[in-house]
């Protein structure tokens, strides 16, 4: 990568090669203790409750074993689509961020604005979705009761067994 | 050191936008915070924000052509007074909503701030001469739509509809986006203004691509402004939603949809000998099937939804007049949406009258005996369906004369004879509707619904509307002029 220099040189340029990626060397060990600090943590602090549906193997929320032609909870969606959204909100900021620093202050200011803007609408529809408890699971005890009432309460034989039955 | 250029803002050419989802966001905020059931703070916000954002469009009526936020957004005439049209849409779409949310059990808050978003992006697409940010209005449009249509959650048709729309909407967006994709190579430019040029210099394979490009955009305009062969979801779709978000989508949809088709049109003018044919065979289409279809309907709702096909067929008659001849302005277009505006939304306000016990009701006999029970909306029903069929002396009238002159003005007489015939098919089932609500006797006494303030002053407000452009007919042709 650097033409003309000699052995020595390109040996003195080692470390400082190195320093470039301490930073991320100190992330990921950082991120590996934080890792390990957790699962020891509750596998030695935990409660340990054996039950037939943690030990069930995980599927997205459903049943790993059965008719594959079975219905979703809607809910799953619903908290997919709203982690997608807020976690793609970020990839929005890092093609700005990636200049922001050396651009003109002309640009800065008016991209700093144009920033606010763009967040705050992403705090108020954080807010939004808190309020209608769209992530909480149980539409019953979250929805709103005037947006409830509409709707017909589910009959008994409209449920069906969910979970591992041993 | 970056040097990033900061795209010069023109807040006045901005303004009804902003204000406009801002107020969306307060609604929303309000939702956030209020006590139980009662929309009424929501809703005089929003009409608040229709207010100041037609105040903020009026106060820079007229200002010339503006550019601003590096030639995103256009600041023109055109897209003034299709702004100015939209507003008066959402503005009835607001009055007539609450009580029969209400009755339909579906008030929920987040309505009118979806509305208003919808709005918001309606002007965004009208005011942009950039491919991309006709696209983004159009997907702010649509989505709120899509959203809208399901609002009535328990209701089968309505989240069919809501379905519905949803998927062909994405269809078409992809055809919208792909014809973006294939003009953006042929002249690396997003914006509409480039390709004349590159039309007139370029090279075979560069005209190819424009005209593939075109073809695509015209298929997913197409698609939004319900044009046969891609109405398919027209009927299903009008017919499932809840009345008033029909009433507004019917409108709203077109006007600004066809603001961005007429900016397409006038930018691929120089290649008409290309396309004349096929977009001619599409208005034929769709004013003969829009109205004979419209013929073996029974559901009032589905038979105004052919209707409106059939009005996108008269307006494309309208595009193609001015494609041929450039001196065709966009004065007719505008005063024919407008009137279609009225009339249109005018009548689906009438037909939210007819929802009770939380059911749609919507069945051409069902109408039998609103001469009865509500004389105001019989009359002003009765008025619309005039103005539809283009009676004098309503607005409908002027306005299809407006076409039928650019028409043989343009020397596209086949045109304008399919035009007078559609609208001679047009008059069995228009007065059909009439006839129910006036003549024909109900067979089981019908459930009364107290007509409330709002959709009674929508309606009269349509209907004196419908006849008050009629009357002033030259001014507003010259305040659209100017």
């Amino acid at each position: 990568m650097i033409v003309g220099k000699t052995l020595r040189e390109e040996q003195g340029m080692m470390p400082k090669v190195f320093g470039q990626y301490v930073g991320i060397l100190a992330m990921l060990l950082i991120a590996v203790i934080i890792g390990a600090v957790m699962v020891t943590g509750s596998w030695l602090f935990g409660p340990k409750k054996v039950s037939s549906y943690k030990n069930a193997a995980y599927e997205c929320g459903v049943e790993p074993v059965g008719n594959a032609r079975e219905r979703f909870p809607i809910k799953f969606y619903l908290v997919g689509i709203l982690f997608i959204l807020f976690d793609i909100e970020v990839i929005f900021l890092w093609s700005w961020i990636s200049i922001f620093k050396h651009a003109t202050p002309a640009f800065q200011k008016f991209t700093f604005f144009e920033f606010i803007t763009y967040m705050s609408t992403w705090i108020i529809s954080y807010l939004y979705v808190i309020r209608v408890g769209a992530i909480d699971w149980d539409e019953t005890v979250s929805l709103d009761s005037s947006k409830l009432t509409h709707m017909s309460p589910i009959q008994e034989s409209e449920l069906e067994p969910i979970g591992v039955t041993n | 050191m970056y040097y990033p250029p900061v795209p010069t803002v023109d807040p006045l050419a901005l303004g009804p936008v902003g204000i406009l989802s801002l107020f969306g966001v307060l609604g929303l905020v309000v939702e956030l915070l209020r006590p139980k059931g009662k929309n009424g703070t929501i809703m005089l916000i929003s009409l608040v924000g229709l207010a100041a954002s037609a105040i903020a469009l009026i106060s820079d009526f007229g200002a010339g052509t503006v550019r601003s936020f590096g030639q995103m957004e256009l600041h023109d005439h055109l897209g003034s007074i299709s702004e100015l049209i939209l507003l008066v849409v959402a503005t009835i779409t607001v009055l007539i909503s609450e009580p029969y949310l209400k009755e339909k059990k579906i008030a929920f808050g987040e309505f009118y701030p979806l509305l208003l978003w919808s709005t918001a992006g309606a002007m965004i697409m009208s005011t942009s001469s950039n491919l991309l940010m006709i696209f983004l209005g159009l997907e702010v449009l649509s989505i709120s739509l899509y959203v809208l249509c399901g609002i009535s959650r328990s209701e089968e048709k309505s989240e069919e509809s809501a379905a519905k729309y949803f998927l062909l909407g994405a269809f078409s967006s992809g055809f919208l986006l792909y014809g973006i994709a294939l003009i953006f190579g042929a002249t690396g430019h997003f914006d509409l203004l480039s390709v004349t040029s590159v039309w007139a210099n370029g090279s075979a394979s560069s005209h190819n691509l424009l005209l593939g490009g075109f073809g695509l955009i015209v298929v997913g305009l197409c698609f939004k402004t319900g044009m046969i062969p891609f109405h398919q979801w027209t009927p299903d779709v009008y017919q499932g939603a809840p009345t008033n978000v029909t009433a507004f989508m019917s409108a709203a949809a077109k006007v600004a949809a066809f603001a961005a088709f007429w900016r397409l049109i006038s930018a691929f003018a120089p290649s008409l000998q290309y396309w004349l044919a096929p977009l001619s065979a599409i208005a034929v289409l769709t004013i003969l099937g829009g109205n004979l279809l419209a013929l073996v309907q029974t559901d009032v709702k589905r038979i105004l939804a052919y209707s409106s096909i059939s009005h996108a067929g008269y307006i494309l008659v309208d595009l193609l007049a001015h494609a041929k001849d450039p001196s065709i302005n966009y004065v007719s277009m505008e005063f024919y949406l407008l009137s279609y505006a009225l009339m249109t939304v005018g009548a689906f306000a009438v037909l939210s009258l007819l929802a009770a016990r939380g059911k749609e009701v919507t069945k051409l006999s069902d109408l039998n005996g609103l001469w009865k029970r509500n004389p105001i909306a019989a009359v002003a029903l009765v008025a619309f369906m005039m103005s539809l069929v283009g009676l004098p002396p309503f607005a409908g009238f002027f306005g299809k004369v407006l076409i039928f002159s650019d028409a043989v003005k343009a020397g596209l007489v086949p045109l304008a004879a399919v035009l007078a015939v559609g609208s001679v098919i047009s008059a069995a089932y228009y007065l059909a509707i009439a006839k129910a609500a006036f003549v024909d006797e109900p067979n089981e006494s019908p459930v009364q619904r107290p007509a409330t303030l709002g959709p009674q002053t929508a309606f009269v407000l349509c209907m004196i509307g419908v006849i008050a452009i009629s009357v002033f007919i030259s001014p507003i042709q010259s305040f659209f002029q100017r």
